[in-house]
């Protein structure tokens, strides 16, 4: 797998609901798709995300072929503490791509 | 007998159509992919605010976002919100699963359309309670057809 783009503020005040934006470099394959050769292109897809926050899962999500090539997610949560969020996108072939942010709290 | 041009482009336009057409989620297995969802429970109009184009050219990337009505405590927040469309392959677009820590019952992702279509938006929420919006968009240019 390959790239992914997050966007955490850098900083934030305690309990301020911050927007987390997510962009992660993916074919997204449906597999409904036919190739040059008029077969069709195996399905290559993420199927799921999961961010959590100072290891605690403060968000997730399923993704179905209907989502674009490069998903991008965005959602919010509530700047708790300082530390790190971890982001894991794994596709249908159970391949895990992991990003880390860090952020602080005042 | 011979065939004549009318005739001749007829057939031909039959058979693609019969070669190109995949399979195709249809309103009725939209409906069941909702079922599966809410577990058959009754789903409500109200307090969930879909936003996503009326028009769009390239069906290949629609942005949409969604945004429920919650305070998002522990007792009272959004469980989960479910994408479901009509006409795609498939009628799951995603399942997001939310948590008090979210603070906001707020999403936003890009999906494809591959026609014309009503797109659902539903909430679930902590205390079993199901709440809907659906949108219509119109695609001119719908996803999947290019290689």
């Amino acid at each position: 797998m390959a790239r992914a783009l997050i966007n955490v503020p850098a900083k934030s005040k305690r309990g301020e609901i911050i927007e987390i934006k997510t962009l992660m470099s993916h074919p997204m394959e449906t597999g409904f798709r036919p190739g040059m050769d008029g077969q069709l292109i195996p399905r290559d897809i993420i199927e799921k995300f999961v961010c959590t926050y100072n290891g605690e899962v403060v968000f997730s999500a399923q993704l179905y072929p209907a989502i674009t090539a490069n998903p991008f997610i965005s959602f919010t949560t509530i700047a708790t503490d300082s530390g790190t969020l971890v982001f894991s996108w794994t596709d249908n072939k159970g391949d895990m791509q992991v990003q880390t942010a860090s952020i602080q709290v005042e | 007998m011979n065939t004549t041009r009318r005739q001749f482009s007829l057939l031909a336009a039959s058979a693609s159509f019969a070669l190109v057409t995949p399979a195709r989620a249809t309103p009725d297995s939209m409906k069941a992919s909702i079922q599966a969802f809410t577990g058959g429970k009754p789903i409500k109009e109200g307090r969930v605010k879909f936003d996503i184009s009326l028009l769009v050219e390239n069906g290949n990337s629609v942005p949409l976002s969604v945004l429920v009505d919650s305070p998002m405590t522990k007792d009272n927040h959004v469980t989960r919100i479910g994408i479901f469309n009509e006409k795609n392959p498939l009628p799951d677009v995603a399942i997001f699963n939310l948590t008090p820590r979210c603070g906001r019952a707020q999403i936003a992702t890009r999906m494809r359309l591959n026609d014309t279509q009503f797109i659902t938006a539903i909430a679930e929420m902590s205390d079993g309670t199901y709440f809907t919006a659906k949108s219509e968009v119109i695609v001119t240019m719908p996803a999947c057809v290019e290689e």
